[in-house]
């Protein structure tokens, strides 16, 4: 009965969005940090409709009469976070069969009811590449999804880019954890790996060429090939390479591969980047670093350094972070960029690196990562300095709506943990927490 | 040695010369022992912060703790300043030392998989003080660590007691059986047939051994019931790693039977069992705050040690077994997010120092700044708890162990 109510608010509301009559929301005395621009003391946020219309100093941003008002009383506003690489949603890509599954989309395989995405949501993560595994050289497709509230299907959740497609990259790995000596085809050392990856795109390359020959007549078209679609669509600077490497020499191959095939790329984990900032920043590549409580735990992350983050930096390289969730926790995603802070990233670069450089990274510069007139209304209201580890995140909000708010016994039982606080919910709409499964006590 | 007398060719001059060098520096270095550590704000974790204080050290102890009014330096002491100085860190239970960084079949001794009871494995014949981890830890100002065999096995062998610098085990170790490791619950279950396969297997296990020790009279020596008996003696406590509420039930029901000493680990679901683990009156060793929750872990919260806190239960923080990454936790972080979650700074900061070493038995010598304990410090630039503050040296038995910045 009730979730039959609930329906009816949403389709109400869905209506009235349609229509554009939606009320415009200010959010009053907030220190603002757009990132793009410098922080705003006494700040005003505008969003009506999921968009941002307004932002800055609360004297110079007009409010309409209809206007309903959140008055923050001094709280933090800075946009939601984007999370470059996290494995949230219970989701698998390729299998044991080969190496490189550039047709397998993680898409098939989530979990939109997963409470992994609610724990993000309390981190105050609002985009995320959801990646697949690094167990391959290519595990398949990624997928760029917004932490909507109230998702029973996948769909819910996509991001579609201008030509109306979902967007989302594709995984690369290479190092140790795609070797598996004596399986089947998967390669045993670093030089297979580089061969099998390059072999690959020399076929798309073909493949791209036999599709560019036959123009406008369909006759000439190749049979189409899932792999070799994806595949073109990298090479095209459609989809963007997202590969897992740690040690300096492999980034070293990454960017010999990214030099040979031309396809955008974005480094991930890049352990040992204080090593080689310099050549990264000189091939113009953007970094998605992890911040890691000790070093090891495997071979090629003996290195691994919190003074990855200054290093790049210095370089004048990209940097922008990743949870690689579960590794580290979605909830705590801001520490990464304490910690950058602590070893000598400045202030700026590590909230940047939070927000505008991932959007960068996943392409979407112009929808999120800064709160700027006419972007989507994704942002997080925290009780304190982002950097501080009192700092608690106490509200969520995706394209307009929220999707998180600690005061909300359910909500706040996902941020701290607690008994249920891992049950995945059946419902999670939060207009009614009784519908909320493992919520109770 | 008579170096009044010069009746020697240049050459064997130059080796007096070198010989005496030698000397002073040797002098030097007994001199940097007494070191006077100012410090702007001083957790002494024996009363209330000192604002502006000083900690003298002498001979690798305390000499003196007070105000810069109530203390004064004496000339020959190296003055270190730091903005914040604590006790050094505890880290009340971690597998470090015996499992290592490179997470290699070769240094991973944490656990020996032939045989599910194994308490005559002893921690300190694992234990590699050069243990990169080790360094690691001890350059955020962890000075001891209660380290051990990991929770994957029912009984995995015995924990030890060590200072997280030094050459050998001989110099590092403080206490070298200090508890017997026990894993209650999924973690301890054994695969494909073998025992023990279920809960009420381990504990009917536990029950066998336990029974049967008291039987035992010292002839012929059996290492095993050694052990035992001295649990049975409750010359040690068994260290019971239990995360489900049925876990915890399970190990107070047996200290019960058997009337020995227990310290619980990991306890997720301590909120379920509030009431019961206050009467048993045991202490806590709570699994680290951002530890991951799944499996029998599930229910654990970052809150965890704040209740169990309020509800008057000894407890200690840990960084715990991890098998992946990051291969260690660092006490200081854990200890931090407790502090963001219900615990007061003080409290949070009790976990990792006087509150751990009690549980550990070693109030006497670790655990705050007091004259006559050891002088085992953590100096940080601001708050300790804060991301982005470091921590700036750090000092055991009166010697600085560590001052790269971290």
């Amino acid at each position: 009965m009730k979730r039959h109510f609930c329906s009816f608010l949403l389709l109400i509301s869905l209506f009235g969005s349609i229509l554009g009559q939606e009320k415009p929301t200010a959010f009053i005395n907030a220190r603002i940090i757009p990132i793009v621009g410098q922080p705003i003391e006494q700040g005003i946020l505008l969003i009506q409709n999921g968009k941002i219309k307004a932002v800055g100093d609360a004297r110079l941003v007009k409010l309409s009469s209809d206007v309903q008002i959140v008055d923050l009383n001094g709280k933090v506003i800075m946009p939601g976070l984007v999370d470059t690489h996290s494995h949230i949603g219970d989701g698998s890509g390729a299998d044991g069969s080969s190496p490189i599954q550039p047709d397998v989309r993680i898409l098939d395989s989530l979990n939109p009811r997963a409470t992994s995405l609610q724990r993000a949501q309390s981190g105050g993560i609002t985009t995320v590449n959801v990646m697949p595994g690094s167990g391959h050289l290519d595990s398949g497709q990624t997928l760029y999804i917004k932490l909507r509230d109230g998702a029973v299907k996948i769909d819910d959740l996509l991001i579609y880019d201008k030509d109306g497609k979902f967007m989302g990259g594709i995984k690369f790995a290479n190092g140790t954890n795609p070797l598996r000596t004596g399986s089947g085809n998967f390669p045993g050392t670093r030089a297979k790996s580089a061969a099998l990856v390059r072999e690959q795109f020399i076929k798309a390359q073909e493949y791209k060429a036999k599709i560019d020959k036959a123009g406008n007549d369909k006759t000439k078209l190749p049979n189409r090939d899932l792999a070799m679609e994806a595949l073109v669509e990298a090479l095209e600077g459609k989809r963007t390479v997202h590969f897992h490497t740690h040690r300096a020499d492999d980034v070293m191959t990454v960017l010999r591969l990214h030099k040979e095939f031309g396809f955008k790329l974005v480094l991930q984990h890049v352990s040992e980047a204080w090593k080689i900032a310099d050549e990264i920043a000189k091939a113009k590549v953007p970094s998605s670093i992890i911040m890691i409580d000790a070093p090891g735990g495997k071979l090629e992350t003996m290195d691994v350094s919190y003074k990855n983050g200054v290093a790049l930096e210095k370089a004048g390289a990209l940097v922008g972070f990743h949870t690689d969730d579960y590794i580290t926790d979605s909830r705590l995603f801001l520490r990464s960029a304490g910690l950058a802070m602590r070893a000598g990233m400045s202030r700026e670069k590590a909230l940047y690196g939070m927000t505008m450089a991932g959007a960068m990274m996943l392409g979407m510069q112009d929808r999120i990562g800064s709160l700027e007139n006419g972007k989507d209304a994704d942002f997080i209201v925290l009780n304190g300095d982002p950097l501080s580890v009192y700092t608690h995140v106490e509200q969520t909000w995706v394209d307009g709506k929220n999707v998180f708010d600690r005061s909300i016994p359910t909500d706040y039982l996902t941020a701290v943990g607690g008994f249920g606080a891992t049950t995945d919910r059946l419902v999670h709409l939060d207009c009614f927490d009784g519908d909320v499964e493992g919520g109770q006590e | 040695m008579r170096i009044s007398n010069f009746k020697f060719q240049l050459p064997n001059f130059m080796k007096y010369l070198l010989f005496l060098c030698v000397l002073l520096m040797i002098f030097a270095s007994f001199a940097q022992a007494q070191i006077a550590v100012k410090g702007e704000t001083i957790w002494t974790m024996a009363g209330d912060p000192i604002t502006n204080g000083i900690v003298l050290i002498k001979n690798g102890k305390i000499e003196a703790v007070g105000t810069e009014l109530q203390v004064k330096i004496p000339s020959n002491y190296r003055i270190i300043s730091a903005k914040v100085v604590t006790p050094g860190l505890i880290d009340a239970h971690t597998v470090i030392g015996l499992n290592g960084y490179l997470n290699q079949p070769h240094d991973q001794m944490a656990l020996d998989g032939s045989s599910p009871i194994q308490p005559d494995l002893r921690a300190i014949d694992s234990y590699n003080p050069e243990e990169i981890l080790i360094g690691w830890v001890r350059s955020y100002g962890v000075t001891t660590i209660h380290t051990g065999h990991q929770p994957s096995a029912l009984v995995p062998g015995q924990t030890m007691i060590a200072k997280t610098v030094g050459k050998t085990v001989d110099d590092v170790t403080i206490v070298p059986g200090a508890m017997l490791n026990v894993t209650l619950g999924e973690s301890a279950i054994a695969s494909q047939g073998r025992s023990p396969g279920t809960r009420a297997k381990q504990v009917a296990m536990l029950r066998a051994e336990l029974l049967k020790a008291g039987n035992y009279k010292g002839e012929p020596r059996d290492l095993k019931q050694e052990m035992w008996k001295k649990v049975l003696n409750r010359e040690i406590p068994l260290l019971v790693t239990a995360h489900r509420a049925v876990d915890i039930m399970n190990a107070l029901r047996i200290a019960k039977e058997f009337n020995i000493k227990l310290v619980l680990d990991g306890v997720s679901d301590a909120q379920q069992v509030m009431s019961e683990i206050k009467t048993s009156g045991f202490p806590v060793i709570v699994h680290p705050t951002m530890y991951r929750a799944g499996g029998e872990t599930e229910n654990l919260s970052m809150e965890t040690a704040a209740k169990l806190k309020a509800a008057g239960i000894p407890v200690a923080l840990q960084s715990g077994y991890e098998g992946y990454v990051p291969k260690t936790r660092i006490v200081l972080f854990e200890a931090a997010l407790a502090a963001a979650n219900g615990m007061s700074r003080r409290d949070a900061l009790a976990t990792v120092t006087i509150d751990a070493a009690k549980i550990l038995g070693l109030d006497n010598r670790i655990g705050s700044l007091v004259a006559g304990k050891d002088a085992d410090l953590a100096m940080y630039d601001g708050d300790p708890f804060e991301y982005v503050t470091h921590c700036t040296g750090t000092i055991i038995n009166g010697n600085v162990v560590s001052d790269v910045i971290r």
